[in-house]
């Protein structure tokens, strides 16, 4: 079954057995129907982003500079999980090891600025997930994605983990794959949540 | 199962393939940072009329999008038939989803 | 690992295993198979709980002014009727067939993920739970199944009960979903290309396919309603800036392809019973094909003609008005296919073949009246009538219930290995469909003559007397029809001793060529497939037997485990603790719960992460065949 036992490193690790074909493949339904969830939400959010019920609404809210800063973080973390694969793909597992924890560490900021964003919101602004409807889309929609964030984080946590003294194999390869492309994803669930909420939102 | 034989030759060609390869995702990466600040830039400008830039910021998401799942997402490779239509098949549901919010929802 | 197989084989052989066993492979197995007969089982409990709820309504109906159940019972037995029926009912009835017949029509050992399929159906079952048992805590949910806001928004407990049961059975039907697709996307035996793929199994990627983008639209509203109702959000509360309509736009994203998850196995179900005895290749196979992928996709966009009369305004109504009369004509195609594979058969009436041939004329006047109630017009007169009822059922139990009830007297000896009896078999379908006839075609006429649905009781003089009183005459003959086939089932599990044949119907697919009970592994040998209905081409241009694609060696089989089971059953917890949030002054105490459910569910993940499980090989010397099948 495992090629790695005869000696001979399939160039793909993760897309060597039936197993890692079959769990990428079942990754991008879950994606596909994930696009719908946060359509949704985001459908939600922008129906609702004029009910500030008198509250401060976007234009006074968002801060450019610091959404900025968050995308870039979330960017570049795409950018080294993607890495990480590569190094994977050359089994170079010290290499892939240190870019996946660069990525939890991107990932971790990232949550960081949005949380401190958050409290900003909720101690200066006095805008609860009660306060209107444009706050509860708001945090809904921004809440989901933070928690695939985390989610994701944790994912790639326990793998690194667990896979410390089993190096790159079929079995793990996939695994690694998987997350990178669940990443991805997410940043790419990103792009639509600045430009349809935060630029969108500034543009009026 | 049966990994086919990995001979020499194959080795090179692939480094080189790699190298080329390791190259687009750098360009794509600088290319997504480029269109991502004029994103920004489009709206923090007081000078670009909104009719301009609602428009424009959503062709650079798009082309993000795009990016990143066919260069990042390996939606590229052989064999992605299947993950290449229903992402997009759900990318065409968000778009009727959300227009639909937006739409027909207060009157 | 063989020791696994060791013990496997020797149960079956040797004595008759303890209960305990018994029970324990159940709750542990992750056979493709197994999985399939609790959700039959399952699905069978919450179809006679949401049909005594259905006679109750039709005994409260029968007399004007009523008094049997009360106006809130009567508004619990609907939503709970209607709820139960689609999602813990005719959906897992339907996953159950899939799960039994799929995989070996594709000459598949099981299915892509068999963990997650455990789980899939331990959540749909903690989710059929969760939301009934809100009937001993108070009160049951009572907004309708489609629970518009900002009815259910401010809806006594029991809607809570609706939110979390759904969320906890949907993620389960989402998991399936993705399961199958893939399970046919790469599973499938060799030279089984995809329009080689029999017609039930193209069905169920196609539903499948509605499921993974319809679930999330009703997942996101569920989290919005749960939001408002729990935590205080204002997505549906004017007040606060909130709006009603985004509930309804996102319920019938998902619901109306909901009703095409349903009828597309159904679907399937008849072109398989048709053309089988029928003797003949389901007629316009490609047509067919094309069809199915047809309604999948126009099914995306027509989801607002279940709001006509909420005031979108013309454009919008006209848009969605001509997209639904669209479907009609892939439907039509159907139909007509159906007919001609009949047309010049050797036809043999056989139970399932009558459900077939009831189905045809019965799904069809539900079309006819699909499409008068899709003229946003005429609308506005049926909307929230009988007229609509009557419509729905037509569809609902016309066409899918009459094509479960096909399959499961067609695939009946391969599942249990045992023959339905043919006597009952006949009484049970004539009753039922005479039944039901009688019970929804007056409604059609109540509906016109102004009886609002979704009502407890009518005055008298009205001139609804006649039709209600007929129509629970048939509610009435319909739970006749389902007591014989419940008698059928235990006579024949009681009385009948003998096996059934491996292919008892003269079968065209690869189920058929599997032996009778179908070992855990399917097939010894994966066969090898020269065109669409492989079985008929070896029976005609062969030896009947199918030809192995691959030499005799060991077959890897995934192990069982308890996890998903015990992870289900967190994620209830998980639930149940939110429905609670009401029940206690100090919310925080349902917060614990939730917090409790939570931490036990990410430790069975951490547990089947960390726990590495490569499954086991069976070793030919243990198999009970040699060859493909039989
Ligand atoms: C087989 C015998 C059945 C009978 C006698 C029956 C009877 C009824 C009755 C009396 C209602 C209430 C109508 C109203 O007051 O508006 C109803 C509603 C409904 N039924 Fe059935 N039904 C049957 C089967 C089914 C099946 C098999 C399904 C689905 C798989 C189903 C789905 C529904 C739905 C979705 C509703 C709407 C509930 C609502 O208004 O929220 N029914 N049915
Ligand atoms: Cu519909």
């Amino acid at each position: 079954m495992q090629s790695d036992q005869t000696g001979v490193l399939p160039p793909h690790p993760e897309k060597a057995t039936l197993e890692g074909r079959n769990k990428i493949l079942g990754l991008w339904f879950f994606i596909a129907s994930d696009v719908v969830l946060f359509a949704s939400l985001m459908g939600t959010h922008l129906a609702l982003r004029g009910s500030t019920q008198g509250a401060p609404g976007p234009q006074e809210l968002f801060h450019l500079e610091y959404v900025a800063l968050m995308t870039f973080i979330l960017l570049t973390s795409s950018m080294t999980s993607l890495l990480g694969i590569k190094a994977m793909q050359r089994y170079q597992f010290k290499q892939m090891q240190t870019w996946f924890w660069l990525t939890v560490l991107l990932g971790l900021s990232f949550l960081g600025l949005e949380i401190y964003e958050f409290y900003q919101f909720v101690i200066y602004h006095g805008l609860g997930f009660e306060t209107n409807a444009f706050a509860s889309s708001f945090y809904t929609l921004l809440g989901f994605h933070g928690a695939h964030v985390t989610f994701g984080i944790l994912w790639v946590v326990t793998l690194l983990i667990r896979s410390r003294s089993q190096g790159i194999t079929t079995y793990t390869a996939p695994k690694f794959y998987l997350f990178s492309l669940y990443w991805h994803f997410v940043d790419v669930v990103w792009v639509f949540v600045f430009t349809l909420v935060y630029l969108m939102g500034k543009v009026g | 199962m049966t990994a086919k034989r990995y001979t020499v030759d194959d080795s090179i060609k692939e480094s080189q393939s790699q190298k080329r390869e390791n190259r687009q995702f750098y360009v794509t990466f600088i290319l997504m940072l480029v269109l991502t600040a004029l994103s920004f830039v489009a709206v923090a400008s007081e000078k670009i009329p909104s009719g301009f830039t609602i428009p424009f910021i959503l062709l650079i998401a798009f082309i993000l999008l795009v990016l990143q799942v066919v260069i990042f997402m390996h939606l590229n490779d052989k064999n992605t038939e299947f993950p290449t239509l229903f992402f997009f098949s759900g990318f065409f549901i968000a778009i009727i989803t959300i227009a639909t919010l937006m739409l027909l929802i207060w009157w | 690992m063989s020791t696994h197989a060791v013990k496997r084989t020797s149960v079956s052989l040797q004595q008759k295993p303890s209960f305990g066993s018994v029970l324990w492979d159940w709750l542990t197995t992750v056979d493709h198979k197994k999985i399939g007969i609790m959700y039959l089982a399952a699905g069978g409990f919450f179809f006679i709980l949401g049909g005594l709820e259905a006679l109750l309504m039709r005994l409260q109906l029968m007399y004007p002014e009523n008094t049997l159940v009360s106006g809130t019972t009567f508004n619990e037995l609907m939503t709970m009727h209607g709820t139960t029926m689609i999602f813990f009912a005719a959906m897992p009835i339907l996953f159950g067939l899939i799960n039994c017949i799929m995989p070996l029509q594709i000459g598949a050992r099981d299915v892509a993920y068999p963990f997650m399929n455990a789980l899939s159906f331990w959540l749909f079952l903690f989710g059929g739970i969760l939301m009934n048992i809100s009937w001993f805590l108070g009160s049951a949910p009572d907004a309708g199944w489609t629970s518009y806001v900002p009815l259910a928004s401010q809806a006594p407990s029991g809607m809570d009960f609706y939110v979390l049961g759904l969320q906890v059975s949907g993620a389960g039907t989402l998991m399936s979903g993705i399961n199958f697709m893939v399970t046919i996307l790469t599973m499938r035996a060799p030279g089984m290309s995809l329009m080689r793929m029999p017609m039930f199994t193209w069905t169920t990627f196609i539903a499948s396919a509605l499921i993974v983008f319809a679930f999330p639209a009703l997942t996101a509203g569920l989290f919005l309603l749960m939001f408002d109702r729990i935590f205080g959000a204002q997505f549906f509360d004017v007040a606060g800036g909130g709006n009603v309509i985004i509930w309804q736009h996102l319920f019938w994203i998902f619901g109306h392809p909901e009703v095409y998850i349903l009828v597309l196995p159904a679907f399937g179900i008849i072109s398989e019973v048709v053309s089988t005895f029928s003797k003949k290749r389901l007629f316009g196979y490609s047509s067919m094909v094309i069809a199915t992928i047809l309604i999948g996709f126009i099914g995306f966009m027509v989801w607002a003609h279940h709001m006509f009369a909420v005031g979108m305004g013309p454009i919008a109504n006209a848009l969605f008005s001509v997209a639904t009369m669209a479907i009609a004509v892939p439907t039509g195609i159907k139909i007509f296919n159906w007919l001609l594979t009949m047309w010049g058969g050797r036809i043999r009436f056989t139970t399932a073949m009558l459900y077939c041939v009831g189905f045809i004329p019965s799904f069809v006047m539900g079309g006819v009246t699909g499409v008068m109630v899709a003229a946003a017009p005429a609308d506005y007169q049926y909307h929230d009538t009988y007229f609509v009822v009557a419509h729905f059922h037509y569809t609902i139990v016309g066409g899918v219930v009459l094509g479960i009830m096909a399959a499961l007297y067609y695939w009946w000896p391969k599942i249990f290995g045992k023959k339905l009896n043919e006597t009952l078999g006949k009484w049970n379908f004539w009753l039922f469909l005479i039944g039901f006839h009688l019970t929804f075609f007056v409604q059609h006429l109540l509906g016109l003559m102004g009886m609002p649905r979704r009502v407890y009781t009518y005055l008298e003089g009205l001139g609804f007397e006649t039709g209600n009183f007929i129509s629970t005459i048939g509610a009435i003959l319909m739970a006749v029809a389902a007591l014989i086939f419940v008698i059928n089932i235990i006579y024949t599990h009681t009385r009948v001793k003998e096996i059934a044949e491996a292919d008892p119907w003269d079968g065209r697919t690869l189920e058929w060529a599997t032996e009778t009970p179908v070992p855990f592994y399917n097939f010894a040998q994966t066969p090898l497939v020269r065109g669409l209905d492989p079985l008929f081409i070896e029976k005609t241009q062969g030896d009947g037997k199918m030809k192995p694609a691959e030499p005799l060696g060991e077959i890897h089989m995934p192990s069982p485990s308890i996890l998903p089971i015990l992870l289900a059953f967190g994620i209830f917890i998980v639930g149940l603790g939110f429905c609670l949030h009401s029940f206690f002054d100090n919310k925080w105490i349902s917060y614990f719960i939730v917090f409790i459910g939570t931490v036990f569910s990410l430790l069975m993940m951490m547990f089947h992460s960390i726990k590495e499980d490569h499954g086991y090989h069976i070793h030919p010397n243990d198999y009970t065949n040699k060859g493909v099948g039989m």
